[in-house]
Formats: structure tokens, C-alpha cells, sequence
């Protein structure tokens, strides 16, 4: 998957307030299955559900432990987009630089005047 | 000079706030005026803006065309509020996903001589969805900031 067509899977995966809410708890630690149900007031299917989503766009990965399977955060996607809204504010802070040159001549015009 | 802000108060919204070490009603003409615009709102390395067409006006129309070594876009919308010199309220949208319309409010606020410039930017959520699919500058500013934000701040 190249960057972008990976970036779309990291915000589809975000757009959904349940699996954003699932992020937040995996922040504190990780979590089975059984441990998401039971705050979510979800059923283990929707909740893996969500958890696959999750964990196709990387956000997420599974550790074996024994019987159990704890899901965890994974930082890198959240990197990938901290670093594509930096290129964002990268765009932004240029053209508001060449402004501060557009707006430096407009006041020398005015005090010739 | 302040550093730009850039944060997403709501799902929908962003807003980038900066500072500028002039008059407002400089900052005022910088926005307005088809030739100084072009020499600033050029966006990323290597593009410039050879088209730029502003009717100053509340119905009026704008239209920016930018180009670069490998292509061309333009961007145009309909100016719906204008108090001059402190607000400048449009829709903006891009040639590539024209349904999609961004209502782009700018608010110019003057302080001893510096002026602030306020950008809020509005997505409806299909307008969000459906540029968030077409381009690298729009995904971007897909629904999920604000809880992103507030994730990334517990992750650093």
C-alpha cells in the first residue's frame, strides 16, 4: 500500500466514534476482547469487528498471550498522519511568509506616499 | 511573529490563525486583490498562480488557478459575506471534486498594528468524505481531528 491509499485507511478507520472511543481505552493499556465488550455495552462481534478495521489500517495489532489475544496501539500510523498534517501546515506557513514580504512592500509604498 | 496555529475545534471545522506584522487593511487588500494575492497564495514549492479573478462582492465570484511543472488546478467559489477590512466569508471548491464546498470564513482582527488573520474552515460531512477519497490536501481534513489530536497528545 503506498502512503496516501494508506492514509485513507488510517482516517476511514478514525471516522467512526466507537473505534475512536476503542483507540482512547488502548491508549491506558492493552485490552482483549472481552475487556472492550464489556465498557462499550457492544457484542463481541461488533466490537472484533471494529478491532478489525483497526487493525487493517495498522492502528492496532494483536499479541498471543497463552489463550488470551490483547490488542494494542500501534504509534507509526498515528506518526504518518502527524507527519502529512505537518506537510499541511508546511503549505500554509509558505504562503503566509510570502505574505509577510507582500504586506513589508505594501507598507513601504505607503510611507512613500 | 507569532507562529501559525492550526487546530480542529470540531469534527468539521479547522482553523489556522496567524499573525502579521502590518496593518489590517493592508492584510485586508493582500486577500482581495487579484495581484497581490497571486504572489503569495501559491501554495507548495514549485507552483504558482498565473489566474486570479476576484468579483468583490456578496454573489460575487473568485476563481485561483495554480500550476507546476506536472499539472494545473483551480479553485473557485462565491463570496457570501464581506465587512471590509474584518470579515470575508466565501464557499471554495476545487476543480477536481466540484460538488464538494467548503464554507472558508476569514476574520481580521488589528491590534497595535499587527493584524490577525482568522481561517475557519467548514466542511459538510459529504463534502469531507467524498474530497477526503480524491485528495492528499483534503483527506487530511477528514472528520476524526479533534479526537486525533487529543490522542496523539496522550501518545506523545
Amino acid at each position: 500500500m503506498d502512503a496516501m491509499a494508506k492514509l485513507d485507511t488510517v482516517f476511514k478507520a478514525l471516522a467512526d466514534p466507537t473505534r475512536r472511543a476503542i483507540l482512547a481505552r488502548l491508549v491506558e493499556g492493552e485490552a482483549t476482547v472481552d475487556q472492550l465488550s464489556e465498557p462499550f455495552e457492544m457484542s463481541q462481534p461488533s466490537i472484533s469487528r471494529h478491532l478489525k478495521v483497526l487493525e487493517n489500517a495498522g492502528l492496532i495489532s494483536t499479541r498471543i498471550n497463552g489463550t488470551s489475544r490483547p490488542r494494542q496501539i500501534e504509534v507509526q500510523p498515528f506518526n504518518a498522519v502527524r507527519d502529512w498534517l505537518e506537510q499541511y501546515r508546511v503549505i500554509w506557513d509558505a504562503n503566509y511568509a510570502r505574505l509577510d514580504d507582500v504586506l513589508a512592500d505594501l507598507m513601504d509604498q505607503e510611507e512613500k506616499e | 511573529m507569532k507562529p501559525l496555529k492550526l487546530s480542529s475545534p470540531t469534527d468539521t471545522t479547522i482553523e489556522i490563525i496567524r499573525s502579521f506584522d502590518a496593518p489590517r487593511h493592508l492584510v485586508w487588500r493582500a486577500h482581495t486583490e487579484p495581484d497581490l494575492v497571486k504572489r503569495w497564495l501559491t501554495g507548495p514549492p514549485g507552483h504558482t498562480m498565473p489566474e486570479c479573478d476576484i468579483d468583490l462582492r456578496v454573489g460575487g465570484a473568485y476563481r485561483y488557478v495554480w500550476e507546476w511543472s506536472e499539472g494545473r488546478m483551480s479553485a473557485s467559489g462565491v463570496y457570501r459575506d464581506i465587512e471590509d477590512n474584518r470579515r470575508l466569508v466565501c464557499t471554495e471548491a476545487f476543480d477536481f471534486a466540484p460538488d464538494s464546498k467548503t464554507l472558508v470564513e476569514q476574520t481580521f482582527t488589528e491590534h497595535e498594528g499587527r493584524t490577525t488573520v482568522a481561517v475557519r474552515l467548514t466542511y459538510d460531512s459529504k463534502a469531507t468524505r467524498d474530497a477526503a477519497l480524491q485528495t492528499p490536501m483534503d483527506e487530511g481534513l477528514e472528520a476524526s481531528y479533534t479526537s486525533l489530536d487529543a490522542l496523539l497528545t496522550e501518545m506523545a
